[in-house]
């Protein structure tokens, strides 16, 4: 996995709340057994008309928040399906942070695992960043993860709260299951007294 | 010292690491895996050269994407339903796994063929890449869904990277109401508290109602807590559980069968235990409910009105409006006037026997509105037999309904089972968001029972007036 750097980027405003999964990758393209090529389907139902051509309003079809890197989002962000289609398709769109006031915890859970930073705030706070982002291409937000800060473009700047562990493997890039192999005299451990405590299992 | 509660419980008893971040290695005991979630997770270990860990507590079967029509055994036609359901043959026979293919009678979905088989006991915990796994929580076990990358994680280690939740009770005292079944009580809930009420949570449901369900009642209750946002959903094993799990195939025997439940005697939640949010709802003020939007939290007794968007706040006020124009309703109609014309009973939520003998009990000796399209899709193969010996199938089918083969089918539509735009369905199933069932798709969730009346009727329907 990439390290996550700091970085500035334009943040598309997507106040509307339980943006669940199957909004952010529908069904249908749930059939791959690759992970890679989502990023086309991203939002696929809001984003295209019937006849498959673009639908004008939909915020990420807009020429200021094509190449958005953030996504600030309303309440909920992620909750239904465990699909991590989801974060698949928002990370191979170019979407590397998103912000809400809460998360669904396995969209949360997903984001990590593919290099994805999903920020928690209140809701004051959000609607800054919101009201920042509505302006387009011309407002940038920053994200510092090292510091754990966002600034809006007018230079306003909110701190936020992230699990050490977690954004330790971020900021290295670290591959979770290479890290829990290097436990696995625990692991040989804990399986030897738990067949003895619960042969049945 | 405060005692502990169910969940800390499951969670002291499979730690096997805790890190001074507070990041914790969590033993897996049951891992089920399905088609649509899990061929990424394989590439992963072939690519890495890495092995299943315990391909003996890894159970796989094909159910999200099988045709639930006649055949399927032969050929699946979608072409890329075909190939994952024969990347999972493959994926299960190189790596050694427990498999339950479709032409197997024991196939169906995951959440309904782990208990069935005996593969779900209390305290176990158990994952799969599928959000709906809450549903074996029914069992005092402490389950929920993963990623893929978290599947891959879990094959490769048996374990999983967890950081602890807060618990929540749930308690539903009393006794419930005539006509009120399982699915509203877990409806109900999500409406009290919001689809993100329980975000940060693992939930246990307690109660004089609560212990009053069957399993199969218990696992229509857990399977939602994930609507409600929780990791998991929990309620302590007890006779009731004991009875259900004795006998089946994977459920230990002779002395293990007497030391396992010795054990499974102590899994409940102390008197003392700390909770840090409490929820009490009584019984007795549960009316059987449907869904009026696009989020599950969208829950009104059937008695009551399409709600006027400007009655909510915040960000739910938009959503609402959102929502009443993607379901063609306007505020103030009464719920039970809303028509419909497909009917969809099955689904993790509510596709086992019990789900079906409550709605055959309504459809006997009835018939279904003129131009309705209706089916059963049973949970499993074995539902499915036993539906058809106990004389059901044959309710169904006089009734006008399409008698299925197991599998997820129109719950999430990625089979050939869906809703074409526009069209408004009466459904058991646990998901009303936009396009769930089919773009452009109207889901209402119900209860078998309220869905086997809406069948006959053509609109949403009280079903105590048909009792």
């Amino acid at each position: 996995m990439d390290k996550f750097e700091s970085f500035s980027g334009v943040a598309a405003p997507m106040p509307l709340v339980n943006i669940d999964t199957d909004m952010i990758i529908p069904k249908q393209f749930l059939k791959t057994i690759k992970r890679s090529g989502l990023g086309v389907n991203l939002f696929a139902e809001m984003r295209y008309l019937d006849d498959g051509s673009e639908n004008p309003d939909f915020v990420l079809n807009n020429a200021a928040y094509r190449d958005a890197e953030i996504i600030v989002a309303g309440d909920n962000f992620g909750c239904g399906s465990s699909r991590e289609h989801a974060p698949w398709a928002i990370k191979d769109f170019g979407i590397k942070c998103v912000i809400s006031t809460s998360f669904a915890d396995i969209f949360f859970n997903n984001c990590f695992k593919n290099g994805i930073l999903p920020i928690t705030l209140p809701q004051e706070q959000i609607d800054v960043l919101m009201k920042d982002a509505e302006k387009g291409s011309n407002a940038r937000l920053d994200i510092d993860l090292e510091n754990q800060t966002v600034t809006t473009s007018e230079g306003e700047s909110f701190a936020f709260e992230v699990d050490p562990f977690r954004k330790h493997c971020l900021l290295e890039g670290l591959d979770d299951i290479g890290l829990t192999l290097e436990k696995a005299a625990a692991i040989d451990s804990f399986e030897g007294q738990a067949s003895q405590a619960r042969p049945w299992v | 010292m405060t005692g502990k509660t169910l969940y800390d419980k499951i969670w002291d008893a499979h730690l096997v690491h805790e890190a001074e971040d507070g990041s914790s290695l969590l033993y897996i005991d049951r891992h089920l895996v399905h088609e649509v979630t899990s061929p990424q997770a394989f590439e992963g270990l072939r690519m890495t050269g890495r092995q299943v860990r315990a391909p003996e507590k890894t159970i796989a079967v094909p159910d999200h994407n099988v045709p639930t029509t006649a055949g399927r055994d032969k050929i699946i036609e979608n072409e890329d339903s075909r190939i994952q359901v024969e990347a999972l043959d493959k994926n299960a026979r190189d790596f050694g796994i427990n498999y339950y293919p479709v032409s197997d009678v024991r196939q169906g979905i995951v959440h309904i063929v782990g208990p069935e088989q005996g593969w779900t006991l209390p305290g176990m915990t158990v994952v799969c890449g599928d959000s709906h796994t809450a549903t074996h929580g029914a069992f005092g076990s402490l389950a929920h869904g993963i990623g893929t990358s978290e599947v891959e994680h879990v094959l490769a280690t048996q374990t999983l990277i967890q950081s602890k939740s807060k618990n929540m009770k749930v308690e539903i005292t009393g006794q419930l109401r005539p006509g009120v079944t399982a699915k509203d009580i877990t409806l109900s809930v999500i409406g009290r508290t919001g689809t993100a009420g329980g975000t940060g949570y693992v939930i246990e449901y307690c109660g004089e109602a609560i212990r009053a369900l069957s399993m199969e009642g218990r696992m229509t209750v857990c399977n939602m807590a994930i609507e409600g946002g929780a990791r998991a959903g929990l309620i302590a094993p007890d006779q009731t559980t004991f009875d259900y799990v004795k006998g089946r195939p994977h459920a230990p025997k002779g002395a293990q069968w007497e030391a396992a439940l010795d054990w499974w005697k102590t899994l409940y939640s102390d008197d003392d235990a700390h909770w840090d949010k409490v929820i009490t709802i009584r019984g007795e003020d549960i009316a059987p409910v449907v869904t009026w939007g696009t989020s599950p939290e969208d829950v009104l007794a059937i008695t009551d009105v399409v709600p006027d968007p400007s009655s909510f706040k915040g960000g739910k006020v938009d959503a609402a409006k959102r929502a009443l124009d993607y379901m063609g309703l306007t505020a103030g109609t009464p719920l039970r006037d809303i028509k419909i014309d497909t009917v969809f009973i099955g689904s993790c939520t509510n596709g086992r026997i019990e789900d079906l003998r409550a709605a055959a009990a309504i459809l006997k000796g009835k018939k279904i509105k003129d131009g309705m399209r209706a089916m059963v899709v049973p949970g499993s193969g074995l539902v499915r037999a036993q539906a058809e010996e106990e004389g059901l199938a044959d309710i169904f089918k006089e009734a006008g309904f399409e008698w299925r083969l197991a599998g997820c089918s129109m719950c999430l539509a990625m089979n050939p089972d869906q809703l074409a735009p526009g069209e408004r369905c009466a459904a058991t199933s646990n998901r009303n968001f936009e396009g769930r069932q089919g773009k452009g798709g109207r889901t209402h969730l119900m209860s078998p029972a309220m869905a086997a009346a809406a069948a006959i009727t053509g609109h949403l329907t009280d079903v105590r007036e048909m009792m």
